[in-house]
């Protein structure tokens, strides 16, 4: 059995009497999609929060590619390749896409070090950070401030930070929120574009998105794992709909099926 | 026979009430929208001149002209807060501590104008005069009235808070605004109330210093720090953050005066500093 | 603009950003004009020189990494006393006194930034204030080390470069100034424009997005930091060999305050904001200066409710946004 990309084990955190994540235990093969789903307030930003860093856990344990980092600061995370994006926009609002992506990259190549020697001599690093803007259909907007991109290409800059970084494990924070329509095309193709080397978990409520991409399903309700499966066992999972439903609607659809 | 320490307790607990006047509508107004006010003290000096001027050029009584020094720097703030202040409520803090000093500026200048820089004489009623001594120890009738007021005042804004429906919408606004917004609270109105509150207060402060600390135009500027110190350690938002941190802020200041003079602010500052670098928020801060 | 958009390469669209524009030329042409235009003022002149390399120490910090510091005046102190006691107990060089203020001031700045660089909002404008304030109150007490109120005397700056002699008309003072200033310029402007100066960028416009990418944010204002306080530290040493005097208000809060108004002036993040704060913060303070104090201040304070209301970027920003509609139609 070859080691997992990222296992946690009974990670907990409470903040006074609300209890946000309890006895949470998940283990990512390589390379597998996973979707993580539940209703709001279940949990999952802060599960997400817990394993980059930005909240310290009461107790459990964070194991990424067998090596323990629940006390490595978040920075130091993600160069060891586990990265995030987040659920609400959080850019460089001025600088342009191309500077935003060439940063990131220079801070994995510890680049963003050095004062003495002008930006535009990294090709490199530029370089870099142009292909992965073309992949993302934001070559035209490259030079343009971000906070000029329209929000689906927000988004889209939002993976190609991620992606900058060369991420082993990838944590989506609901990338299709707030998308358009018409926007999202682009959007789920990069999703689709994404390399098969990168264990990819994704907070989705959009089931669309679910379906084709996840191969697996974790769900969270109030802070813990309710179930794991794939896709389908998950939409037929009764307890999954009465999370979703409520009990009453669950309970009808057992009496139709013996009944 | 009470120890010379009393003595100096008594002084500072004194100062510290003064304190708490002209900083606990500041702690306030910041824990609720997060405006940084420097001019906070302006208003403070306008009602001590406010006070000033009453009685030296209207022969007004003393205690009558203490409701008016609240009214007016409320009035006057509440002009400031709804034709510039809000419009930076949004700003950064940078542009916030900018407009406030120029305004603080703006009145020292002012003030400076009519009134002249020296200090402002004031005539006590004769009762307020003298002092007790009790076991050996002068306790100033000046000073006692200002303590008895201030921990009334205090008692009434806690009451007012925990006991009233307004006090309810203000601990609301402080603890969450986007949520108080949705629940239907006019956090708008109610912030200006608050704010006019707030200055009234400072402005009464203001017409109480001129007998312990004096008043000239530079007193806008010269008690903003102390203001900002106990605002910053006690915790925005917070009444009981700001009575505990001027209380001490007070005591340390006559207290270090009167043992140690060589150390002068020294001490003051290394407490706010060390206090502010183990807690941020403030000691009881909620943000 | 999309026609162009399509045309520049990456790389080129980031060499252009980097190139000497015409008007930073003409800037500097200018700054050589006091010498021909007005010799009587070249004492004024090299006290300009000096405000603006202090607003462009804070520039670094506040407006390029955000740091919003009302206390830098204290590494412009440190500066102006370690040049001055360096020149009072002896040796009176200017160039090696220039290197250990920037090095003392650098050094305090790098200790204190482990402090400060970890606060944000009103917690680090209270921090930097006391640090300030505090050392303001240290200096005033050692008044054996300083001289105190009446300040430190005895200071004699030999030749520079063991030729130009430091005279009254300030001539030697001025090109000093002025040559100190440009280095240090060129300075920043390589750190802007680097890498570095990139990832201050991004610690300026979103803090905390910066883990995300993995970046050492503290690590990197610690370095600006140290930096910005021994560029301070240098302005400092350059007063106090120029003038021969240091007194308690090179690092009191008005100094601090000050260099504040001069940058907003001007325009924080655009490296040239603070020299052209600078310079006309100072010749209208010396235009007020024969009247009532009350003026100046009644004045400054509409400055700064004007700026604050209607130029939020300071007056570069309001240029720039000015030929950005020019350019447009």
């Amino acid at each position: 059995m070859s080691v997992p990309a990222l296992a946690t084990r009974g990670l907990a955190k409470k903040f006074g009497s609300l209890v946000v994540a309890s006895d949470i235990e998940i283990v990512l093969p390589k390379g597998v999609r996973y979707a993580l789903i539940g209703p709001n307030g279940a949990g999952k930003t802060t599960l997400i929060n817990l394993i980059t860093g930005m909240l310290r856990p009461d107790a459990g344990q964070i194991l990424l590619d067998d090596a323990d980092i629940t006390v490595l600061p978040p920075d130091q995370r993600v160069r060891r390749g586990l990265v995030r994006t987040y659920q609400i926009n959080s850019l460089f609002p001025y600088l342009t896409a191309l500077e935003s992506v060439t940063l990131a990259i220079c801070e994995r190549s510890r680049a963003a070090r050095t004062w003495w020697r002008q930006l535009p001599a990294y090709r490199h690093e530029i370089d870099e950070a142009y292909e992965i803007l073309v992949a993302l259909t934001l070559a035209p907007v490259c030079n343009r401030p971000t906070r000029e991109l329209a929000y689906g290409q927000q988004r889209l800059l939002e993976i190609a930070l991620a992606l900058a970084t060369r991420p082993k494990v990838l944590l989506l924070d609901e990338p299709a929120a707030g998308v358009p329509r018409e926007e999202s095309k682009e959007l789920f193709a990069a999703i689709a574009g994404l390399s098969q080397d990168i264990t990819v978990l994704f907070i989705e409520h959009d089931m669309e998105l679910v379906f084709r991409f996840a191969s697996r399903v974790i769900v969270m309700v109030g802070g813990r794992v309710l179930v794991e499966g794939t896709p389908h066992e998950i939409a037929t999972d009764p307890r999954v709909r009465a999370v979703y439903l409520g009990k009453a609607t669950a309970r009808t659809v057992r009496e139709q099926r013996h009944g | 026979m009470l120890p010379p320490v009393v003595g100096v307790l008594f002084d500072g607990l004194a100062y510290g009430m003064l304190l708490f006047l002209l900083s606990v509508g500041q702690s306030v107004t910041l824990g609720m929208m997060n405006f940084i006010n420097l001019a906070h003290c302006s208003f403070a000096m306008l009602g001590g001149y406010v006070t000033a001027a009453l009685m030296s050029r209207y022969g007004w009584p003393f205690f009558a002209t203490l409701p008016c020094a609240f009214i007016v720097a409320a009035v006057v703030s509440v002009g400031f807060e709804r034709t510039l202040f809000r419009r930076l409520y949004r700003a950064s803090e940078l542009d916030q501590v900018l407009l406030t000093i120029g305004i603080v500026f703006i009145s020292v200048a002012v003030a400076a104008y009519i009134f002249g820089t020296d200090q402002q004489p004031l005539q006590l009623p004769p009762y307020l005069h003298g002092a007790f001594t009790f076991m050996g120890i002068r306790f100033a009738v000046y000073r006692l009235l200002l303590i008895g007021l201030a921990l009334l005042i205090t008692l009434a804004l806690i009451g007012g808070l925990d006991y009233t429906r307004f006090g309810a919408r203000v601990r609301a606004a402080v603890d969450n605004q986007r949520m108080a917004r949705g629940l239907g609270i006019d956090v708008d109105r109610t912030f200006a109330i608050t704010f006019a509150l707030g200055s009234g207060l400072a402005g009464l402060g203001g017409a109480l210093a001129i007998n312990i600390i004096g008043l000239d135009p530079s007193f806008a500027l010269t008690y903003l720090i102390y203001v900002l110190i106990v605002v910053s350690v006690g915790g925005l938002g917070s009444v009981s953050g700001s009575f505990a941190a001027a209380l001490v802020l007070g005591i340390s200041d006559v207290a270090g005066k009167y043992y140690i003079p060589q150390l002068g602010a020294f001490l003051i500052y290394l407490v706010m500093i060390s206090l502010l670098m183990w807690r941020p928020l403030g000691i009881l801060g909620r943000r | 603009m999309a026609l162009a958009e399509k045309l520049i390469s990456p790389q080129a669209y980031l060499r252009s950003q980097t190139r000497w524009r015409p008007a930073e030329i003409v800037f500097w042409a200018a700054a050589l004009s006091p010498y021909f235009l007005f010799p009587n003022y070249l004492s004024l002149a090299s006290q300009i020189a000096v405000s603006a390399l202090f607003a462009l120490s804070l520039d670094l910090i506040l407006g390029y990494a955000g740091i919003v510091s009302l206390g830098h005046a204290a590494f412009f102190g440190i500066g102006a006393y370690t040049a001055g006691l360096l020149s009072k107990y002896g040796w009176g060089e200017p160039l090696s006194g220039l290197a250990l203020a920037a090095l003392a001031a650098g050094i305090v700045g790098y200790a204190t930034s482990f402090v400060i660089c970890r606060f944000r909002h009103l917690a680090l404008i209270m921090l930097t204030t006391g640090f300030g304030l505090l050392l303001a109150e240290l200096a005033n007490s050692a008044g054996w080390l300083t001289g105190g109120m009446d300040g430190l005397q005895g200071i004699h700056t030999w030749n520079l470069l063991g030729y130009f002699h430091f005279d009254l008309y300030g001539r030697t003072a001025y090109g000093y100034a002025l040559a100190v200033l440009f280095v240090l310029f060129l300075l920043a402007r390589r750190i802007i424009h680097s890498p570095f100066g990139l990832a201050l960028r991004g610690i300026r416009e979103n803090l905390t997005r910066m883990p995300a990418i993995g970046a050492p944010s503290l690590a990197h204002m610690r370095t600006i930091y140290a930096i910005a306080a021994a560029i301070a530290g240098v302005a400092g040493a350059i007063l106090a060999q120029t003038t021969e005097t240091v007194s308690l208000d090179s690092l009191g809060f008005e100094r601090s305050a000050e260099v504040v108004v001069m940058l907003v002036l001007g325009g924080a993040g655009r490296l040239y904001g603070g020299l052209v704060g600078a310079a006309i913060f100072m010749i209208a303070r010396d235009r007020f200066s024969g009247v009532e104090p009350q003026y100046w201040y009644f004045w400054i304070g509409i400055l700064l409710v004007a700026v604050v209301i209607f130029l939020p970027n300071g007056i570069l920003g309001g240029l720039a946004k000015l030929t950005a509609r020019w350019s447009r139609s």
